[in-house]
């Protein structure tokens, strides 16, 4: 599997993962569907890895029922407004995990055809999933906790 | 008496005339949920209609979202795995088991193979389970009531088997970091031999029940289609796909825990509809039983749990009598084990489909990242290409065949 836009590939407890630029994913998603045949995005999340940088990691884990084998791409983004593109031009089925990433993370998917919030209300402040959000509390944050 | 009725009826306001225009028809805005029985949980679906036709479904989720992802992030590797239970209460023995899997696969330990060969009796069961429960609520939504008690007769035996094992009838964390919890229950082969000889009879019996109804097929045959490619672009997974002509199971394309061992047939069927995921599903019940069957029959001799000390709760008896169980016992249980760096995705065949837990660890004793990929989240993609175009009263028939579950959806 050869494409400029992959920057690395690790091989990890019998995984594969590709370390992509991420300005390049929706062509790398488009050349793996159609050539490779990865006919399934099985799911999207992010990693947050606060306080380094670049602090989020947005991992695609793709899985081709034709060749029975699975993919995992990386995209490090910087933890100033992050941006990427979405695929869900590719795979239909991105659109609600883009969503919940989005909800969770506050990473913006551009060219998403609904990016709104899906697991918390509309008007939720703050996105729960990243590390400087609290466990506890309602809209105050502890600093000693 | 005739004229004293017209000009009673005069005297009412004047019904509001409709527009004439077939360009715009008037189209009605309907809220299903989040409270609507048929919904099995809380999932609101908010329905466009033109007379009686759906013309677009947009389904609303979140409503049970409780933050389990977050919260795993705050425990220990071994306390996380009682939130797994909450993650699809139906199915609560297969996310133990992929939670299980994916921390092991990071510590690269060693399950014993009695251990092995009980998870895949007890993830059986719990399939069953689900299956079960589907049936009976899905029947009972179309207008057939009996099968809903007869479902429930033989849940409860299950549920009263898995009490057995671990101690918990739904909640159960009987799938721990390192094999079992507790050591089976002394007799469990009468018990579990005696309901698994009983159970083909009664899959036999719902499917009598249900085939000898006109209504119920009527009510299932061609509803709910929705083409393969579709699917799997939008991520289905499960007995949905199987019944829209692939075949393809992750116990069979990526043996777990030993299924490689066990001889069972992937029920596919190509009608795509409500009809043919009722008859995946029913099939899936009696290949269940099979494994099980086989797991009684060759069950491994040996322990139940890997011989990790540092990641096994030690025996009480030896806490008593050596030095070294009971400083891994505090260990373990004050601060948790270490798992080394790295990351995992861990995929099994759930009831509903593919279950995949990504988990991180940077090193530490509480899990830096545990993210679940769910089938109900994904599986609810599709309802709004399936209902479209359908009629309201054939929703709930399609709804239902989706088999989803909102804990699982919203975690």
């Amino acid at each position: 599997m050869n494409h400029d836009a992959i920057l690395e590939t690790l091989e990890t407890l019998g995984e594969r993962t590709c370390i992509v630029d991420p300005g390049r994913i929706v062509d790398l998603c488009r050349h793996l569907k159609d050539e490779e045949q990865f006919n399934r995005l099985s799911t999207v999340t992010a990693v947050d890895w606060h306080p380094a940088e670049p602090r989020f990691e947005v991992v695609y884990h793709l899985h081709s029922t034709v060749r029975n084998q699975r993919l995992r791409l990386k995209c490090r983004l910087g933890g100033a407004d992050p941006e990427i593109d979405s695929v869900t031009g590719v795979w239909r089925g991105a659109n609600w995990y883009e969503r919940e990433v989005f909800d969770m993370f506050g990473i913006k998917f551009r060219n998403h055809p609904n990016l709104t919030r899906i697991l918390m209300p509309v008007d939720w402040e703050g996105y729960p999933l990243r590390k400087d959000y609290p466990v506890h509390g309602y809209k105050y944050s502890y600093p000693n906790d | 008496m005739k004229k004293a009725l017209e000009d009673h009826v005069a005297t009412f306001p004047a019904v509001q005339e409709q527009p004439a225009s077939p360009a715009a028809p008037r189209r009605m805005a309907l809220n299903m949920g989040p409270q609507h029985p048929s919904t099995h949980g809380v999932l609101r679906i908010m329905i466009e209609l033109e007379g009686e036709t759906i013309v677009s479904a947009e389904p609303d989720i979140g409503f049970l979202h409780t933050g389990i992802e977050k919260q795993c992030e705050h425990l220990t590797w071994h306390k996380a795995t009682t939130l797994t239970d909450r993650v699809d209460y139906l199915a609560n023995l297969s996310n133990n088991l992929v939670y299980a899997l994916a921390v092991e696969k990071l510590l690269q330990i060693e399950i014993p193979p009695r251990a092995q060969w009980m998870r895949v009796m007890m993830t059986e069961f719990s399939r069953l389970n689900s299956h079960l429960v589907w049936l009976g609520t899905h029947a009972l939504d179309i207008g057939a009531m009996s099968v809903f008690f007869y479902c429930f007769r033989e849940r409860e035996n299950i549920l009263r088997i898995t009490e057995m094992f671990s101690g918990q009838r739904m909640m159960t964390s009987y799938i721990r970091i390192g094999g079992l919890a507790l050591e089976p229950p002394r007799n469990w082969q009468h018990v579990v031999g005696k309901f698994i000889r009983a159970f083909p009879s009664n899959v036999d019996q719902y499917e009598e029940l249900l085939n000898s109804n006109p209504i119920w097929m009527r009510r299932t045959q061609g509803v709910g289609f929705v083409p393969l490619e579709d699917m799997l672009d939008l991520g289905v997974t499960g007995p949905m796909v199987r019944a829209a002509g692939l075949n393809w199971d992750i116990r069979k394309s990526e043996p777990y825990s030993s299924y490689e061992k066990f001889d069972f047939d992937v029920p596919v069927h190509t009608e795509n509809d409500v009809f043919a995921r009722y008859r995946v599903r029913l099939e899936e019940m009696r290949q269940s039983a099979r494994i099980i069957t086989q797991a009684l029959e060759g069950m491994p001799e040996g322990p139940y749990q890997a011989d990790a000390p540092h990641v096994v709760l030690p025996d009480r008896e030896k806490m008593k009598t050596q030095m070294e169980a009971l400083i891994y016992h505090f260990k373990i249980v004050t601060e948790g084990f270490r798992v080394p760096a790295g990351e995992a995705y861990q995929c099994i065949e759930a009831p509903r489909g593919e279950i995949g837990y990504y988990v991180v660890s940077d090193g530490t004793s509480n899990p830096y990242r545990v993210h679940m990929r769910t089938p109900s989240f994904a599986n609810l993609q599709v309802l709004a290409p399936m209902l479209r175009g359908e009629l309201i009263a054939d929703s709930i028939a399609a709804l239902g065949s989706m088999d989803f579950v909102l804990g699982d959806t919203d975690r």
